[in-house]
This record gives structure tokens, sequence and C-alpha cells, in this order.
């Protein structure tokens, strides 16, 4: 069993914070794709189009019969053949971090491979793998128990392979909106120390407030997303407090480009969800940069919710869609940015949301609910995209398997 | 398959150790012109003479043998490039000897040289191959430490082998190295202090591992007549072999390539493992040298245990072994270590060692393993060296 | 004739016998604007983006881009800013003759009432018995509200939001159509959101203010502060909205010139 984590003590501020370092991130092209798929929560090989045979490490030709190699998802179990206890290491990531378990595995779809080990897997066990993505972004094979164990998430080595909220600070940046509201308590519910919840207009009250707000662990703040300074001056004050930060910040209104669009609803649209973003993240980044190993609420993520139609457009909701597409564009460079950094940048994409601004679009709509458990999840398994909803998991199937038809298909 | 041809016409001479530095400010470059220079102080041979060279290093970037025999001032007619670190000097032998028997070629210089920089180790780890970068280092980057740490719980558990079994390898591998004075390691080390040791990547301790160097190595192959005009003691290459990548469906690695083709190379050599002298096994674990003793026909592996506590692997001993202290005591200079096994087997049996003399040695079992690309050593020789004319 | 005049004023206002007091808000981004309906367009609030401060963006010198809408912190209305007054003529920000932009200002107190009760609705019967009471409101005056609504700014109490909407005091169409037509007023001056109550779509006809006004081109000036450091008649209002070119409104800077003898 892991033993339970329990808040860390108030830090001595007069130590020099920890400085957090990413294990190393030389990888090969293929690596890279697995990567790619590790960020979407599958656990897949590379198949052998001729002799079906499943291939690990990364390669790019079949060693057994030379044929072309694509990515298949594989069945997760494993066993462990030999472990170790890595005691000493070069790598100044590591070395912050030993002992460090790995072990010979024997996976279920065929190769052997060299895992990580969670502290209750040991030599002979039957183990159940995952494929997860490590601080800098890269795909990493973990061991888990085969069956839960008493706060297997508590893992300290697992816990560097996700953004789990259990004990760490929250900033939640839209409370004036169901969703905010919603994965503001999902978090608190999941472990999270605070969420501080940003109020865009601290001078207006809004629906849902009083309960949000009595709500132990809520912590309401000032964040304007269109305010530059509003953002600043919270950075200034909590950037050394907030471990993660979770954007829920939307702006839809329907139209379309050439009819029924609204400019000033496309630049509020802009303005709040992308420069936002960015406003946001020049804010917040540094910050989390800074504490990325900071023990056990060591900064983790940054989590943007956005809608799905960024990757396709969506005829109906234009400037909505272009908003989501910008934001999926500028997440994708934050990521890459902030893997130099051992910081998490993860998508959490959804449908249209049962909201009053998607009045005429029919079932199925994602829930505030939704939404936020999706949060969670990313959070907890370090997830990169994850969609919330039937409807983002459908446009994402169709988008990966053939995206200029899903683009046609969406704006119709 | 074919019965290897012997490599009549072939010598090999002139045995050169640069000794070793735990780190160095110069470069592979300067540490092959110091093992050139002193084959040239053997030889009295200058870059003119010189119609062969064979180069193996990993730390001589951007350069290959191309880059080196212009900045060495060689033109050879034969150059070869040896990518296979610990198993680079058997293969270094196996290429000139054939060279050198084609006509092709009439005198080989065979240098391997590393150097050693602060950090040079964890940046050579980092960048070392795409299977390592991919798969193995990301995992607690603990290098050869922690791979041959997986190798070893599993051979350990399966052969029955233990840490008091290496400790035995271990302290008399030191033992022979207190009379090289270019070991690194110059303490005595008891059983005790072996099994007191730090653990590194359990079940490796801290005696298990060697300690990376700066160094060079050099050796020439020529023909006898070359050899007697220059008045070299010489010795023949009886038998030799090489496999790459063998069983790699073995999910842990505890046997490696030479358990494949260990026949031919007895069968070869017309003679059996009980008519060596010494034996001059690639160390980099004590597991290896474990895993050799068996997969070379010294012994049967499930009785690994007993046969090295029947034996005595010091100089003087039943089945001297790595007779300088290999590089577990003399240290491991990068992809010289490679070379050492022959350097060492040769200067044993032309009774020119850098320590104490084997008794009376005339073969020497050699042996290379080297390249851990993901979870383990990819590439194995062997070579059996007889000594030929002492001058 | 004028010469000595301005003298005059120069002199007084160097000897602080002319006073000059700040009528405006500060411009910030917290500054609250008006609401509309969500399916509306939203007015949008200032924002100030820093272009470069002595930095990397602008070695040695500091300056800021600025963005509002028209009617964003203390801000003139021009006639053009409703329907009604649409077609006038000379009914935007850069056509109001510049001598418009000077002008008395009649203050009448209202400030017990409207703490009394958020809506109070100013009626013509109460301007009746004000000018009983005060004294007739001579023409082409600014007549403004004393509400001391500004006390109120930087608390949600300012807008005033509940969830049927704002509540805050402003005139019904009676009292708007007197200070128009028989008083002859330059415009309303406020320093609530807007020149209309806070309830003002519910009245007849819907926000009174805005529709009488600027349909007889006048003019209303928002979100002032400090009227209750001017006397009841004497002071003059300096209002000059930027020159937007077809601008229906524009923040801007509004000060009284309060004489001693008025004080």
């Amino acid at each position: 069993m892991t033993n339970p984590l329990t808040p860390p003590k108030r830090k001595d501020p007069l130590l020099r914070t920890h400085v957090g370092h990413v294990s190393p991130n030389l990888r090969s092209r293929a690596a890279t794709a697995m990567a790619a798929r590790a960020g979407q929560g599958r656990f897949v090989l590379q198949v052998c189009h001729d002799c079906r045979r499943a291939t690990y490490p990364p390669r790019d030709r079949c060693p057994v019969c030379w044929g072309e190699l694509d990515w298949q998802d594989q069945p997760r179990g494993a066993v462990i053949e030999a472990e170790t206890t890595v005691r000493s290491s070069v790598d100044l990531f590591f070395r912050d971090h030993l002992p460090w378990r790995i072990g010979s595995a024997r996976l279920d779809a065929g190769p052997m491979a060299i895992v990580h080990l969670h502290g209750d897997v040991k030599q002979g066990d039957r183990v159940r793998m995952e494929l997860k993505l490590d601080r800098g972004g890269n795909p990493a094979l973990f061991a888990l128990p085969e069956k839960e164990t008493s706060h297997m998430a508590d893992d300290p080595q697992l816990r560097l392979f996700t953004a789990d909220p259990k004990v760490r600070r929250i900033l939640v940046t839209d409370g004036r909106e169901a969703t905010g509201q919603a994965v503001a308590s999902a978090l608190l519910d999941a472990g999270a120390t605070t969420v501080f919840l940003g109020n865009a207009d601290p001078l207006m009250r809004y629906p849902g407030q009083d309960r949000i707000e009595a709500i132990d662990g809520i912590e309401p703040v000032a964040l304007n997303l269109t305010d530059t300074g509003s953002i600043e001056k919270l950075a200034a004050q909590l950037g050394g407090r907030v471990d993660i930060v979770v954007n829920t910040a939307r702006f839809t209104r329907s139209g379309g480009v050439g009819f029924g669009g609204k400019l000033s609803d496309l630049q509020s649209s802009l303005d709040l969800e992308v420069t936002g973003l960015m406003r946001l993240a020049q804010a917040f980044a540094p910050a989390l940069s800074a504490r990325s190993d900071d023990g056990v609420n060591a900064a983790a993520a940054f989590v943007d919710v956005a809608s799905i139609h960024g990757l396709t457009g969506n005829a109906g909701f234009a400037g909505s869609s272009a908003a989501a597409a910008a934001r999926l564009a500028l997440v994708a460079s934050l990521r890459g940015e902030m893997a130099q950094t051992g910081i998490r940048v993860m998508s959490v994409l959804t449908g249209p949301v049962d909201d009053r601004w998607h009045q005429s679009v029919p079932p199925p709509k994602v829930t505030p609910t939704q939404i936020a458990r999706a949060v969670v999840t990313a959070l907890q398994s370090g997830q990169e995209t994850i969609c919330a909803d039937d409807v983002a998991q459908d446009v994402m199937a169709r988008w990966q398997a053939d995206p200029a038809l899903t683009i046609r298909e969406e704006n119709k | 398959m074919a019965q290897q041809q012997p490599y009549d016409g072939v010598v090999v001479c002139a045995p050169v150790t640069v000794p070793y530095t735990r780190y160095s400010d110069k470069t592979a470059h300067w540490w092959a012109g110091s093992a050139l220079k002193e084959l040239s102080r053997q030889t009295g041979l200058g870059p003119a003479d010189f119609d062969g060279f064979c180069f193996s290093s990993f730390s001589a970037a951007p350069d290959t043998v191309v880059g080196m025999v212009q900045h060495l001032g060689l033109s050879p007619r034969w150059m070869d490039h040896i990518p296979t670190g610990g198993a680079s000097g058997v293969m270094a032998l196996r290429r000139a000897a054939r060279g050198v028997q084609a006509g092709d070629v009439d005198l080989v210089a065979c240098v391997a040289a590393d150097t050693n920089q602060i950090d040079s180790f964890r940046q050579t780890l980092a960048g070392f191959s795409r299977c390592s970068q991919d798969a193995s280092y990301p995992y607690g980057f603990g290098g050869p430490n922690a791979t041959f740490a997986l190798i070893t719980d599993a051979f350990m558990r399966d052969y029955g082998v233990t840490r008091d079994d290496f400790a035995k390898l271990c302290v008399a591998q030191r033992s022979n190295a207190l009379s090289n004075p270019h070991a690194l390691m110059k303490k005595p080390l008891t059983h005790d202090a072996y099994m007191a040791a730090r653990p590194i990547a359990d079940p490796v301790h801290l005696f298990d591992c060697v300690m990376p160097c700066a160094g060079a190595e050099a050796f020439v192959v020529t023909t006898p007549e070359k050899a007697q005009e220059l008045g070299l003691s010489t010795a023949r290459l009886s038998a030799t072999i090489e496999r790459h990548n063998a069983f790699a469906e073995d999910p842990v690695q505890t046997r490696g390539g030479w358990a494949r083709d260990i026949d031919a190379l007895w069968s070869a050599a017309g003679c059996t493992p009980q008519d060596v002298d010494m034996v001059q096994l690639y160390d980099d674990y004590p597991v290896i040298v474990a895993m050799q003793l068996a997969d070379l026909g010294l012994c049967d592996k499930a009785e690994l245990s007993q046969f090295i506590a029947a034996h005595d692997f010091t100089i003087t001993g039943s089945m001297p072994l790595n007779t300088n202290g290999g590089q577990l005591s003399a240290g491991q200079a990068g992809a010289a270590g490679g070379f050492q096994n022959v350097t060492e087997g040769l200067r044993q049996v032309l009774h020119c060692p850098l320590g104490d003399q084997v008794p009376d040695a005339k073969r020497a079992l050699i042996s290379g393993f080297g390249l851990v690309n993901y979870d383990r050593g990819v590439c194995t020789g062997a070579a059996i060296l007889e000594q030929d004319v002492l001058r | 004739m004028s010469q000595s005049l301005l003298s005059d004023l120069a002199v007084a206002l160097a000897s602080g016998a002319v006073r000059v007091i700040d009528l405006t808000n500060t411009l910030s981004p917290d500054f609250p604007v008006i609401v509309l309906p969500a399916e509306f367009g939203q007015c949008a609030p200032f924002r100030m983006e820093k272009l470069s401060r002595y930095d990397d963006n602008g070695p040695a010198w500091y300056w800021n881009n600025i963005s509002m809408n028209e009617h964003s912190g203390t801000h003139f209305d021009a006639p053009a800013h409703w329907v009604t007054g649409k077609d006038l003529p000379s009914n935007t920000v850069d056509a109001i003759p510049a001598q418009d932009f000077m002008a008395p200002v009649v203050v009448i107190d209202i400030s017990a009432e409207a703490a009394a009760d958020a809506d109070f609705v100013l009626t013509r019967t109460f301007l009746e018995t004000w000018e009983r009471e005060n004294g007739r409101i001579p023409p082409r005056h600014w007549i403004a509200l004393r509400t001391d609504w500004y006390k109120r700014v930087g608390t949600p109490e300012y807008l005033n939001l509940l969830e049927d909407g704002a509540h805050s005091p402003g005139p019904d169409a009676g009292a708007v159509e007197f200070m128009v037509h028989e008083r002859n007023c330059i415009g309303l001056a406020v320093e609530t959101v807007g020149t209309d109550a806070g309830q003002a779509s519910t009245f007849t006809p819907p926000l009174p203010a805005h529709s009488i006004l600027h349909g007889n081109g006048r003019f209303g000036l928002q979100c002032l502060t400090n009227l209750d450091k001017l006397p009841t008649f004497g002071a003059l209002i300096v209002a000059c909205p930027l020159k937007i070119e077809g601008g229906s409104g524009s923040p801007l800077r509004v000060v009284a010139l309060v004489g001693e003898t008025n004080a």
C-alpha cells in the first residue's frame, strides 16, 4: 500500500525553491508519435502491417519481417520479469527523485519493455500498464498494480506522471459561469486544498455566487481575462501559490462569418478566449514553471477548456469556433514551451454546452458536471487531451480518421 | 556454417596502454595520438609506415576514422571504424587479420581512444543510441548500471548466482590490479568491503561498477615477416567468433551471443577451455563475467556458483582472470575498455605484462561485449591468442 | 470687453478666486459600464495594455494602448447616440459646435430622495416644487442631478444590479419634457451610469431621458463625481468630448469653474 499524501507544511520562505528539471528529452520521431497517442490516454504499440507482431522500442520498420509499422491500441497487461531500484543517476531530474524503481516487463502484447514501477509492484507481479507522459511530454510506460491498492494515486513516482489535484491549489478562471463552478467543486472533491475562483466583475453579483463562495476551500478572486492589469495583479499576489491553472472562460455566440455573425461578438470572443488565454499564460507560466518540482504540491498543469470545434470550425458558431481554434494553437505552443520546464499543458475539449448560448442546438449537449469530470480525469491521469462528452468524442474520432471530411461535415 | 579459415600469415604484436586518468581535459584525438606515439616508440615506425588503421572511440565526434586519419597524418590503404565499444577489440583484431592475410594491407595500427571530460559521461549516455534515448535512459537514467541491474536481478534468480560469487570475481580482479601500476584502483578489496558497498541500482552495488575514465589502447596486426623485420614478439590468432543481437527473444539477457558460436570457436582453435592459461573477459559488471564463464564453455551455467567457488581467479590461481585488474579495477576508458582484453592477453602471452606475469602463459582466451543499445549488450566476440615468437 | 473678462478670469483662476472642480471619475479597467441584456452588444470597458515602459519594447519611453467604448467612464452622450436623434443636424461629437462645450450648470439636489429610494423618479412636479424653493432654472444650462451616487463607485451598489435589473434614480418623461421644452436645457448631467433611471426601460416611453434629450438635440453627461461640491447656481461646466468622426459620445475630462462668491 502507498502512504497517503498529507498537505505539506507551510514552507520556509527563506529557502531557495527547488529548481524543476525535466527528464531526458531527446526522442526519435517514432517515440514522439507514441507521445502524441499517450497524450490521448491510449495504450499503443507499433504493429506490423505484414506479420501483425507488436514491437517496442519504437522503430521505423518491423524487426521480424521488415514490414511497415503503425500504432495500434494494445492489451494493457504485463508481467514484471526483473526489477531494480536506481539509487544513483547523473541526470538532474532523476537525481532529485532517487531512489527510482524500474523493471523489465513482458507485455501481453509481446515485446519486452523497461518500465517505471509503482511502489506496490514487485518482480513477478502481473501488472496493468499505462502509457503516460513524463514531465517533458515524452512517452513513459508505467506499471501499476493489477488491482487498485490503497492510496495508489499517492505513489510519489506515479505522481510525477500526473497533475493530481490532491493537496494542490488551483485557479479556476471563471466562477461566474456554471462550468467554472462545477469544475471548482469537482476539484475540491478530488482533494484540492484550495480553489481560487475567478470573478471578472466583482461589483456584479452572479447566479450561484452565494452557494459556491460558501463552500469551504473556495477563495473568490478578482480576475478578468480581458483586463491585463487584473491578471497581472492576481499573478503577483498568487503566482507562487497556484499549482494548477484551469481556464474555463468562454464567450460563445451564434452566427456565421458572412451571415448572422456579429463583429463585436467575434472581437469579444477573441479578446476573452484568445488574448485572454495569452494574458493568463504570460502572467502565470513563469510562476508555475519556477515551482514545477516544489514538493508534493509542486506546480503541475495549465488546463484549457475549449470547444472541440476549434478542430473543424462550425457553421452556426463560426466566431466561437475560430476562438477555439486559436486557443488550440496557443495551447499547442504553450505545451511545447512548458515541456521545457516540467508543467503539463492540457486541453479539455467539449461539444456544445447545455447553456443559454446553445438553446437552439439539439442534444446531446455537455453539462458543466461532465466538463468538471473531464478536467479532474485529465489532471489525475496526466492526459494531455481529453474529450468531455459524446459530441466531442465523436468529432475527435471523425477528425482523427478524416480531418477534411469532418471539417465539411461540421460546416454543413 | 562453414569452418572458419585459419589465420595463417597473420601475427599480433606491440600491445600499448596509455595510462588512464579519471578525468581528462584532452580529446580523443590526443589520446589516439598518444597511443600511436607509444606504438612508434615500440616499433620505430612513423605515420607514413602504417598502411592500415583501425579506430574505435565514443568521444571523437564529429570525427570518425576519416577525420582521425587526417588529424594524425596517416595515409592508409586500408582503414576501418569499429563503433562497438566493448566488442571493438576482438572485432578490430578479426578485421585487421583478414586484411593482412588477404594482402590488402601489411601493417595495421588498431587504436581505441576515449577521453572523459567533466560531464562527458552524462552527455555520452544521453545521446547514446536511439533505443536507449527513447526507451531505457528516461526510466530513471541509471545508465548502464540500471540496465545491468535488471540483467543481474534476472540472472541471479535464474541461475542461483549470489553476490558472494560476484564478490569472489571482483576481489580477485582487484588483487590482480594491485600489480598493475596503471590501474586506477590501488587499494585491496576485501570480500566484506564488497558485500558492504552501497547499492547503486539493486542488486548492483558500488564494486560491481566500473569507473569511467580516459585512456587509450593499441596493438599491431601484421605479417610474421614484417614483425620479424621490426624485431617484435608475436602472437598467433587461433580462432575468433563474433555475433550481434543474438537471442533477441530472451525477455531479459541471461546469455550472450558467444553461446551461439562457442563450439565453432573451440573447434577452429583446435583446443579446449582447459588448454587456456588465462581468461581476459569483458567485465563491465561481474554478472557479465559470470555469464561468459558459462557461455564461453568454461563451465555449465547451472553450476556457475560451484565453479566460481572452485577456482582461484588471481594471476597465480587456477584460472587467472583479467590479469591487469580488468575494467572493474583498472578503469573503463570508453572504447579502449574493449581493447583492454586484447592488449592484456597479448602482453601475457608475449611475457611483457604491466603487472605480474601469469606463469608460463602461452594461450589466452579473450572476449568482447559491447553496446547496450537498449536493454542488453548487443555485440559479442571472442578470440584465442597463442604465443608465437618471443623476441 | 472680452479681453478684460478673460484676463479677469485668468487672475481669478490664478488667485483661487475661481476654483476648478474635477467632475471626472478616473478611467480604469475596474470602472463599471452600463450592462445591457446579454443578447445585445455590450459596452466595452476601459482597457489599457502597456506597450513599453523603459523596456525592450521601448527603452526610453512609457506608453499604453487603450481601448474602450465611447460611453465608458465619465462620458458625453451626443444626440446621435439615440435613435430619436439620428437625423438631427450636427448630432455627433465631431459636429457639435464647440460653443456648446462650455455652459453654466444648475444643480438639483435629490441626494436625500435617492438615498431613501434607489428607484427615485424625478418628476415635473418635483421640479416645479424645486423651482418654487430655489428659483427658476435658467435657459441653456446643464441641469445636474446631485444624487451622491458617485460615492458608491467601487461597490456593487453603484450599478446596483439585482435580478430585475439596475436600480438607480432618474427622470420620467414629464420631467425631461419640462427640462427640454420649457427650460431649454443644454443637457442632463448625472452621477449614475446613465441619464435614465436604472429601471427606465420599463417607463413610458422607455428610457425617456435618452429618448427626449437626444431627440431634441440635447446632450448627456454621465458618471460625474463631486456634484455635491457645486453651488446650485453659478458654476460653469467645461465638457469637451474627443473629436471622434461620427462619434456618438466620448469619454472626457469634465471640470467645473466655481466662483468665490458661489462657494
